[in-house]
């Protein structure tokens, strides 16, 4: 039994889980480390003035204003790349899986992952703020709706990606014996393959959120920002990434401190989302899961 | 044509659904110059409480600003570096000044306080050049009598970032030194002959703070707030100058404004004898026949209430208001330049 | 049921047309989207190319092999940058894969169920922070940090003959090793989510079977659950490669933004992005047109980069089946 074969195997395999609790001490460290500085500066100007003043007022304001149309505009982009980027990830991986289309898609998508969030904004300028400027005679140039387009670009690939990598990992076993009973494609698509691969597609959408909430550079051009309030998808709009950006940039300390306080807000935010839907998936799995 | 016009009236009538933007009397909408950004935002919160009418200004930096105007999509632009009379005529623009700030080079150096160490402008641009490379050159020292300077190798840092500042900061080197205008010349970003770049006033800040013996330039808020050292000046009088409201002011009174058509004037390098020698102001471009005339008419009251009524936020943030006869030629420039 | 036959064989046949015309405008709408993501890809490059004309087709091949970058003379190169965004890139793979792996074994293979929530949780917390703070943290805390141990890794690792070269320099705290490990922090999350979430996928019956036949717990991982999630923990670091490529506002602040290729890591540098980022504000005329066109050499290289990922990839299936 205790062969020197046997033993090395052992060894392996303790020195593998060893260093993949290291991995996770080391992963979780630097959350610990990052969320720690961000709290340790940010604390200080959370109070009540965050959520009810605008950044008009500066050191003597709050939020209020960036909190709504950061989420305005991310919930308006989730709207917009959630639907179009499952059904483009459902298409490469149940309809075009092998086929040279798919595997272009699949390329281009991959590059307009790592695309620079500044150039997809200069994009969406170009293709959304500047023709409605002309359409409406300059009443409507820089808008929400136009920075939510922006972000929406950012989310896409993301969520395609793990949309199309999850539906190719559902057993085709359960393909087959849906077809088998006469279920037509798309229900066999939406209701059967979808719902297995549920919890893997949301963490697409999730990852996207994570990613599109805290982007600056992209919406300096498309929502522009402003310093008061305002939700109507059509005016320009603050963000609370744009307005950590200015606040970062400024001399005067109280307004690190309010940059810092909007970077643990949309931590909290993404946090408390993804803790929301994990609840909501786990009470909604089937039990056969 | 009617595809096009279809798409057009759908278009209104989504946005007419949601409601009319408009909420309150006149909204205008400025972008651009980071380097006025602080001073614009707390006048339009007093501007606002005054008047109900909304100024939004973002910082999304000199070339964004003068981008936007050109494309319409603002009612005024705000830019660290003046555009040319051609170009003014060329897009129907008009142009003039809005605060005034200072830029100071700030120092790591262990047991030199703030405003003790000396500089000209020639050594500047020599350590910036890298011809320079220790505290203890005698060039440095030559000013520095009193002082111990430590033999240490200096590090440079620079913005990394195109901006204003920088824009002031190599104009004024090229000014002093025929070297620096040949090999580097200026502009909000330059090709550095040395040193490591910080993004924004913040970022080099940063970095002089944490980098021991190193020297780069900031706004002179950030080198208060930060508490970093920063030098002073021989300027062009030969005197040596502390940076201060007084010296920014001084360089702000002498330098030819009368003569400068459009305020075309650099204030680097001032020849006032208490005057600051990295002086800088921003300039507001504005159509001088305005699309909306109901939001430029907006936009010069609100200058208007930034050069007398704003005058002491300005100088609560470290800015230095324009002197008034600066004001008062700006006033007329605005009554025969633009259509009002 | 139905008592006359030809009228339910008239059912199922009507049904299966209605089922028919439903299969083809259901794939019809998702081929739509899946074109959309072409479209916006190739909009976006294109505007890039469009509004860098004046410098890609001014410049040409100067551009691309030259490493000067002067605004002021209007003298573009593209050369530094791209060294800079493939360094910081490849050094954040390196670290981020493997300690992703290690997280995805953790969560997948070893920790107690209660566990497993929470730290997975935590660990896609990493990707919702702005990148912003990301640079901040960066700036405030990591750079002094790292000024206080590069003096170490120097003496260290900066010894060993060749290798040692990529570890010497000032300890300023700043450079490409900084600006790699941010961004390896920064793309782990995504890389060991993808991981975690596809490890799980594995059927537990292959799973069982190996440990029926006495594997251990590290050889059920790397002969059966990996070879069986390949592709798709490669897609997942793609998904970290992408990022890596595109960050911005983190590298910007630790890089040290200087136009220059070192040999050392602990020396300086630029990315394409952070290029971008720092000088697009105050740009106008050539060197807007200059920094335009360095994204659409981002795009450019990232087509590169996965070709010859997917290249490789290839021959290893190949050799695998043969």
């Amino acid at each position: 039994m205790e062969s020197a074969i046997y033993l090395r195997r052992r060894a392996a395999n303790g020195l593998a889980l060893g260093l993949s609790v290291c991995a996770t001490v080391l992963g979780l460290l630097f959350l610990a480390w990052i969320l720690w500085v961000t709290l340790q500066q940010g604390i200080g100007a959370i109070d009540w003035k965050l959520f009810t003043k605008i950044t008009a007022y500066g050191a003597e304001g709050g939020l209020a204003n960036a909190i709504v149309g950061s989420l305005v505009m991310d919930v308006m982009a989730l709207a917009i790349c959630a639907p179009i980027g499952v059904a483009a990830g459902t298409f490469l991986a149940e309809y075009a899986n092998r086929t040279k289309l798919g595997a272009t898609i699949r390329f281009l998508n991959d590059i307009l992952l790592s695309a620079p969030s500044i150039v997809l904004g200069l994009f969406v300028y170009v293709i959304v703020v500047l023709p409605m400027s002309k359409l409406t005679g300059g009443a409507v140039s820089f808008s929400g709706f136009a920075g939510a387009v922006a972000l929406a670009l950012i989310g896409l690939p993301v969520i395609v990606r793990t949309t199309d990598e999850m539906l190719q990992l559902v057993p085709g076993t359960l393909r087959e014996a849906a077809l088998s009973l006469g279920v037509p494609q798309w229900k066999l698509t939406v209701q059967v393959l979808m719902r297995a691969a549920t919890s893997g597609i949301v963490t697409g959408v999730l990852l996207a959120l994570a990613r599109l909430a805290g982007e600056t550079a992209p919406l300096l051009f498309t929502a522009f920002g402003n310093n008061f309030m305002t939700a109507h998808p059509f005016d320009k709009m603050e963000s609370l990434p744009v307005a950590i950006y200015q606040y970062t940039n400024d001399p005067n300390p109280a307004l690190h401190a309010i940059a810092w306080a909007g970077a643990l807000l949309i931590t909290l935010f993404v946090l408390g989302l993804s803790l929301a839907t994990r609840l909501f998936l786990r009470r909604h799995r089937s039990p056969n899961d | 044509m009617t595809s096009n016009n279809k798409f057009r009236l759908l278009a209104l009538a989504a946005m007419l659904a949601l409601g009319t933007a408009a909420a309150h009397a006149t909204d205008i909408t400025g972008a651009g110059s980071s380097f006025v950004y602080p001073v614009i935002s707390k006048w339009s919160a007093a501007y606002a409480a005054k008047t109900g009418n909304h100024v939004n200004y973002q910082s999304i930096g000199s070339g964004g600003g003068i981008a936007q105007i050109k494309a319409g999509t603002v009612d005024f632009g705000a830019s660290d570096m003046p555009l040319d009379a051609a170009t003014l005529a060329k897009f129907g623009l008009g142009q003039f000044p809005d605060v005034i700030g200072g830029i100071v080079p700030a120092y790591h150096v262990a047991g030199i306080a703030p405003g003790k160490l000396v500089l000209d402008g020639p050594v500047l641009a020599k350590i910036f050049l890298g011809q320079i490379t220790s505290w203890s050159d005698p060039a440095i020292a030559a000013l520095n009598p009193d002082i111990a300077l430590p033999n240490a190798k200096i590090t440079v840092v620079h913005r990394s970032d195109g901006s204003g500042t920088t824009f002031n900061f190599s104009d004024y080197l090229s000014k002093v030194s025929p070297e620096w205008k040949a090999k580097v010349g200026e502009g909000t970003a330059v090709n550095w002959p040395t040193g490591i770049g910080g993004k924004g006033n913040e970022g080099v800040s940063a970095y002089v703070k944490q980098i021991p013996n190193s020297i780069g330039y900031v706004e002179y808020a950030y080198a208060l707030q930060n508490h970093i050292g920063y030098a002073r000046m021989k300027n062009a009088a030969g005197k040596v100058v502390q940076p201060n409201t007084a010296s920014f002011q001084a360089a702000a009174a002498t330098a030819d404004w009368a003569h400068a058509k459009n305020f075309d004037l650099l204030m680097t390098n001032a020849p006032g004898a208490d005057a600051w020698p990295i002086t800088a102001t921003s300039w507001v471009i504005m159509y001088r026949q305005p699309k909306h005339a109901a939001n430029a008419k907006v936009a010069f009251e609100f200058f208007r209430y930034a050069y007398t009524e704003g005058k002491s936020a300005a100088a609560a943030l470290d800015y230095v208001p324009l002197p008034d006869s600066l004001v008062k030629q700006i006033e007329g420039y605005w009554k025969t330049e633009f259509k009002q | 049921m139905s008592s006359n036959p030809a009228i339910a064989v008239s059912n199922v046949d009507q049904r299966s047309r209605r089922d028919a015309r439903r299969d083809a405008l259901f794939r019809r709408l998702l081929k739509a989207c899946a074109l959309l993501v072409l479209a916006a890809l190739l909009g976006a490059a294109l505007s890039t190319l469009w509004g860098g004309r004046e410098v890609l087709f001014g410049q040409g091949l100067h551009f691309l092999t030259s490493d000067a970058w002067n605004p002021v003379t209007g003298d573009y190169g593209a050369l530094a940058p791209v060294f800079g965004t493939l360094v910081t890139s490849l050094i954040a793979l390196l670290l981020a894969v493997p300690v992703s792996f290690g997280i995805a074994l953790f969560l997948t293979e070893i920790a107690p169920a209660w566990l497993r929530g929470p730290v997975s949780t935590a660990i896609e917390l990493l990707a919702s922070i702005p990148s912003i703070i990301y640079g901040m943290w960066g700036l405030f805390v990591f750079v002094p940090f790292m000024a206080r141990i590069e003096p170490a890794l120097s003496d260290t690792l900066g010894r060993i003959p060749l290798l040692g070269k990529l570890f010497q320099g000032p300890p300023l705290g700043l450079g490409l090793l900084t600006a790699g490990i941010v961004l390896a922090v920064m793309v782990l999350p995504f890389i060991c989510s993808v991981m975690r979430e596809v490890f799980q996928t594995v059927p537990v019956r292959l799973k069982e079977s190996a440990y029926a036949l006495g594997s251990t717990t590290w050889e059920v991982v790397w002969d059966i659950v990996l070879p069986y999630t390949r592709s798709a923990v490669i897609g997942g670091i793609f998904l970290g490669l992408g990022r890596a490529l595109g960050e911005t506002m983190a590298v910007t602040f630790v890089l040290g933004n200087a136009y220059s290729i070192t040999s050392s890591l602990l020396m300086p540098g630029t990315t394409i992005s952070s290029s971008i980022a720092n000088e697009f504000n105050e740009a106008v005329g050539t060197h807007r047109s200059a920094l335009i066109a360095l994204g659409f050499l981002l795009f450019v290289v990232t087509f590169v980069v996965l070709l010859i990922a997917r290249l490789m990839l290839r021959r290893l299936a190949r050799r695998e089946g043969a």
